[in-house]
């Protein structure tokens, strides 16, 4: 019954991770700053949540599919749309604008690639990231990015503690978990991931689908990096760097299968908070970076021998 | 005990359970060598595993298993099993896809290595091709993924008997026959009675009744875990046989052809020329039960995936008036969504008809699901529960309820039937004359001659294009043969011009 | 009869696969053109000491991209390919000129981790992409403990090597075509080698066949940690200096240079010959740009491109076939 239950929710693995690590962390300063961390651990997390999500989505449509183009998304949409705002209230429509555009170009780019040109989406999605980052790097000579004052305020406002990007964010999961479970769309993904030849023999419309979720992730990328670049005061050109890796270990770890066809988006917020809990805690610790790499590493192999290993194939 | 001395398998009181299931109950059998042995029995009555206790892939809980009078029953496994000269070909295929023929033979042969191997397996390969299958037309150097699936199947069975450092003893043949054409099964059955005059014995398991009372010289009959008769195969009629098997007699098809004599001139649904071309077009109406027939892959699949594609289109070469729903006989890789329960695995056909703007309500799926339950008489005790605990017919009533559950217009069937047990084969032939009769159209591609007798009006293929239109009352196995191949009356005369 | 069956109906199960030298056709094409236009541009390119100057990177990702292979053979992918080369480009550095035993000691147990995280991806059955995904954390912040700033030194041995020149022949060619050799007869002619790719499409059917996965699936890794090792070495010699963070571009680097190459992700079908043709595809983009006056800036614009347009003829031939 409880192996069931450990099954069909999976995300409880990272959950218990990041109150251990959360605990150890507050124990290790004598009980001291515990809400803070929290409260700093929900922010930050909240951008490896947005882009997890759009991956998770991505990941949860089969086997083979993959977005690698998040971090470039991420880094032309927060250059172009500091770019735009001036460090200006009044250009903050039209920044969230280009950001958001940035977003569904790109999206549309992979959906082309792949469904069009017949790539496989891991080079897809790596050329198109190829050619993002390219056009980052050129826009970026010269050109002064810095968020509009209100678009920082909003990055970096509180309500009792929580930061409002992760109230949003928490909204916004439920919302797609709840899509995800009850609508068309969720049960078209789920059904492609698990047997893409069977969903079209059943009628699903994976074109429609499929097109769907590369635009969302690409789309979330987009949001992502216009609230990072907020949030960090302006863009810069290794701002996205470790979210190509993050945005796969937060959803693996929290419990979304990478064969496609179940996903679960609590996980990606749990795994989000576990994730940055433990950069926290060894640093804290005072951990050299080069430790922290590895015990990082090794906590994510061994959360994913725990919580999968064990299923026969 | 004399029955056992000069046997080359034996073995005794095996039994074996997966968790609550207990696949086989103590099963005794003995081999002898240079026989044809047919095991025979429902869905589920334990042939499979017990051919993979045999072959050493799983390791029974108790019993003995002795291979030429030598009890090897502690660490027998598949190297062991290789070494004794006892080989399995699957169901499911084994052969990679990615590497070619010659090297498939390979992964067979351990000892297949160093300086010149290459040329020593495709010279196996062609030898034992051209042993079994005359004619075969396989290029030895070719990548298996590039051949049809019959073609696949010859590989895969002349790999089995070709032979290295070991002797071959036994071949276990798992329905080998529904992948092949019928000239192929047939050199299949002539070759084994050749192979077993030489010593080498064969195990068959099938569904085809009449295939294993002709070629096969003892048939054993498995029911629920335990084998529970084995007779010479010419002491034996069809009808003891399925009586063995616990089954009720066959009734006969009840279709009446009077009842069915108006469907003509009902709307035509489907009006389809074929992917080959031809002079004779694919011709379906509502409420008729049209068959396609022909030797595997020889369009039949092709022409109905066509009809998917072309749902409520008119044009010209491929109109199809009405909304369709297509049935696959490959449950793992075209049917069933592993991860999902019954219900969610039968609903998925239905979706846009249950939502309320884009949205699902878990009472009312719950609600069609268990409705279709009951109708097709689904053996669960509830539809929540994983669709893989469901035994292999079981599931694929639930694609076929899936199908119609949909509602659509068309339903095309691509050989539903293929390994469900006989009992609920004639359930489901049962349910589609019913939704026949309400006026859905049917378009059933199989390959058993005997499931046409289900069906209003046949077409038969032959490469890519319909040979012959037989209505009902002239339907004959014969003719259905001779068409297979091209010899029907107008062939014949446009082969003399 | 049965012949003209087989050949007037259509193949079973799908895509239909091209031969293999079908495959590497077209990627040995676009670097055909590549190198024209180069050196139509710049005829001094066409110089042995021009190549050299061109081709110097070449060595390191050629590598890189035969241990990418390995893995790709399996259906797995190598994230933490990048990460594994610095770490083997910093322990180099550090170890190898100064305190010979131990560098060579240390290097040995990368490669014996390398075939132990094979073994171990296949003993749980976990997936690749999150295993070395781990594991890229791992080695880097290896790395940069051994080398917390960057430093060291290339021993001497290592740069002679490095700086090897043949008769007409620049190295990086000459290397090239030997590793095309090597890694064509390990994955396409050795009896071993079948057995290899056949666990990266029916990992079941070999099996049953009496085979050990684990055993091969480490063997794999275990090729691609040599081939790694390779890799971080030749970077060592070219660099002449160590850094933690040398190897990062390799990952993506060595996936693009294996698909351009003629690999499939999924299937075990890989060409060894392309994934060498592919790495200098990659390479020479770079050379390419700055030879038309373009800056670097675009150099990934170019790399995309190329991935995009070789994959999109491919994916075009497949659908005329």
């Amino acid at each position: 019954m409880t192996r069931r239950w450990l099954d069909a929710n999976p995300w409880i693995w990272s959950l218990l991770g990041a109150v251990l690590v959360w605990g150890l962390t507050v124990a290790s300063v004598e009980g001291r700053g515990g809400i803070e961390t929290l409260s700093t651990a929900l922010g930050f997390a909240t951008f490896y949540v947005i882009v997890g999500i759009g991956q998770m989505l991505v990941i949860s449509a089969g086997p083979g599919n993959i977005d690698l183009s998040i971090p470039s998304v991420m880094m032309l949409a927060g250059y172009l749309a500091m770019g735009v705002m001036h460090a200006e209230d009044s250009g903050l429509a039209l920044g969230v604008l280009v950001a958001l555009g940035v977003g569904l170009g790109a999206g549309i780019a992979n959906v082309v690639l792949i469904r069009g040109l017949k790539i496989p989406p891991m080079i897809a999605t790596l050329a198109a990231g190829f050619v993002m980052q390219s056009m980052t790097i050129a826009y970026s000579r010269g050109s002064t990015a810095k968020p509009a004052p209100l678009l920082l305020q909003f990055s970096l406002a509180r309500v009792a503690e929580i930061p409002v990007i992760a109230i949003l964010f928490l909204l916004v999961a439920g919302g797609v978990a709840f899509a995800l479970a009850r609508s068309t769309f969720g049960r078209s993904v789920l059904a492609i991931g698990q047997n893409a030849r069977a969903a079209y023999l059943a009628g699903v419309p994976i074109r429609r689908t499929m097109a769907a979720v590369y635009i969302i992730s690409s789309l979330l990328a987009s949001v992502a990096g216009l609230l990072l670049a907020a949030y960090s005061g302006g863009a810069s050109l290794n701002m996205a760097e470790d979210f190509l890796l993050m945005s796969i270990a937060v959803v693996v770890l929290g419990g979304t299968s990478i064969a496609g066809g179940q996903a679960t988006v609590t996980g990606v917020w749990t795994a989000s908070l576990f994730l940055y809990l433990i950069v926290t805690m060894l640093n804290v610790l005072g951990v050299s970076a080069g430790l922290r790499y590895v015990i990082t590493g090794l906590i994510i192999i061994g959360v994913l021998a725990v919580s999968k290993g064990r299923k026969t194939a | 005990m004399s029955e056992t001395t000069g046997s080359l398998v034996v073995l005794s009181g095996i039994a074996k359970q997966f968790g609550a299931v207990r696949a086989l109950a103590g099963v005794d059998l003995t081999i002898h060598p240079g026989e044809v042995l047919a095991v025979v029995g429902h869905n589920g009555a334990g042939k499979s595993t017990l051919m993979q206790v045999l072959i050493g892939t799983i390791a029974p809980d108790a019993g003995r298993i002795a291979v030429g009078g030598r009890d090897e029953s502690g660490g027998y496994d598949v190297r062991r099993a290789h070494a004794l000269g006892i080989r399995c070909v699957f169901q499911e295929l084994s052969l990679c896809p990615n590497l070619r023929v010659f090297e498939n033979v390979r992964i067979l042969h351990h000892r297949l290595m160093g300086l010149g191997w290459p040329r020593r397996a495709r010279r196996l390969v062609r030898e034992a091709l051209d042993e079994i299958f005359p004619d075969h037309g396989i290029d030895a150097d070719a990548a298996v993924g590039d051949l049809p699936i019959g073609q696949r199947q010859m590989v895969e069975i002349a790999r089995a008997f070709t032979v290295t450092d070991q002797p071959v003893r036994l071949v276990i043949l798992d329905e080998p026959t529904s992948s092949l054409g019928a000239r192929a099964a047939e050199q299949l059955m002539q070759f084994t009675r050749r192979a077993a005059a030489r010593g080498i014995s064969c195990i068959f398991i099938s569904h085809r009744l009449k295939e294993v009372l002709e070629h096969t010289d003892r048939v054993v009959v498995m029911r629920d875990g335990q084998a529970v008769s084995h007779d010479r195969a010419a002491d034996l009629t069809e009808a003891q046989l399925v009586e063995r098997m616990g089954v009720m007699a066959l009734a006969a098809p009840a279709v009446a052809a009077s009842a069915r004599a108006g469907a003509a001139d009902r709307a035509v649904r489907v009006d389809i020329r074929p992917i080959a071309g031809g002079e004779i077009r694919l011709l379906a109406h509502a409420g008729e039960v049209v068959g396609l027939a022909g030797l595997d892959g020889h369009g039949q699949r092709g022409t109905l995936l066509l009809a998917f594609a072309s749902a409520g289109s008119h044009a010209a070469e491929a109109k199809v008036l009405g909304s369709v729903a297509y049935v696959s006989g490959d449950r793992p890789r075209e049917g069933v969504f592993p991860l999902w329960s019954i219900g969610r695995n039968l609903t998925i056909g239905l979706l846009r008809r249950l939502a309320h703007g884009g949205f699902l309500s878990p009472a009312e799926e719950r609600a069609v699901a268990e409705d279709w339950r009951q109708r097709f008489k689904i053996r669960t005790p509830d539809v929540g529960n994983p669709i893989l605990s469901l035994s292999g017919g079981n599931q694929q009533k639930v694609l076929i309820a899936r199908a119609f559950a949909g509602g659509a217009d068309i339903l095309l069937l691509d050989d539903p039937m293929r390994g469900v047990d006989i009992g609920t084969k004639q359930e489901l032939f049962e349910q589609i004359r019913r939704e026949a009769d309400a006026g859905t159209c049917f378009l059933l591609y199989t390959t058993e001659t005997q499931e046409l007798q289900n069906c209003d009006r046949v077409y038969v293929f032959y490469r890519g294009a319909i040979t012959e239109e037989i209505a009902r009352a002239e339907l004959t196995e014969d003719r259905v043969l001779r068409a297979s191949f091209g010899q029907t009356g107008e062939a014949e005369r446009a082969d003399a011009a | 009869m049965q012949r003209e069956v087989a050949r007037a109906t259509p193949p079973g199960g799908g895509a239909v696969r091209r031969r293999l030298s079908g495959r590497v056709l077209l990627p040995a094409l676009a670097l055909l053109v590549m190198v024209a236009v180069i050196f139509y541009l710049q005829p001094r390119a066409m110089s042995y000491t021009g190549m050299r100057l061109v081709l110097r990177y070449s060595l390191p990702l050629m590598f890189a991209a035969m241990a990418q292979l390995c893995i790709i053979a399996a259906s797995d992918i190598d994230l933490g390919l990048g990460a594994y080369i610095g770490l083997v480009n910093s322990l180099s550095a550090l170890l190898l000129a100064e305190r010979p035993v131990l560098g060579v000691v240390s290097l040995v147990a990368c490669v014996l981790a390398y075939a132990a995280m094979g073994a171990f991806i296949e003993a749980r059955r976990l997936p690749s992409i999150v295993v070395t995904l781990g594991a890229s954390f791992v080695w880097l912040g290896l790395a940069l403990l051994v080398l917390p700033t960057p430093g060291g030194s290339s021993p001497a041995w290592l740069t002679t090597l490095v700086g090897l020149r043949p008769p007409y022949v620049p190295l990086p060619i000459v290397a090239g075509v030997l590793l095309a050799v090597v890694g064509h007869w390990l994955f396409m002619r050795s009896s071993y080698g079948v057995v290899l790719r056949g666990i990266g499409s029916t990992p079941q059917a070999v099996q049953r066949a009496g085979w050990s996965l684990l055993t091969a699936r480490s063997v794999l890794y275990g090729l691609a940690g040599v081939f790694g090792l390779l890799a971080g070495l030749v970077l060592t010699g070219v660099n002449t200096t160590g850094d933690a963070n040398f190897g990062a571009p390799y990952t993506l680097l060595s996936i693009a240079a294996v698909i351009v190459g003629g690999g499939e992700f999924f299937g075990g079908v890989v060409a060894p010959v392309g994934a060498v043709i592919g790495a200098f595809i990659m390479l020479l983009t770079g050379s390419l740009l700055s030879f038309m006056n373009v800056s670097t800036d675009w150099q990934l614009s170019v790399q995309g491109a190329i991935l995009i347009l070789v994959l999109g003829t491919r994916a075009l031939q497949r659908r005329r076939a």
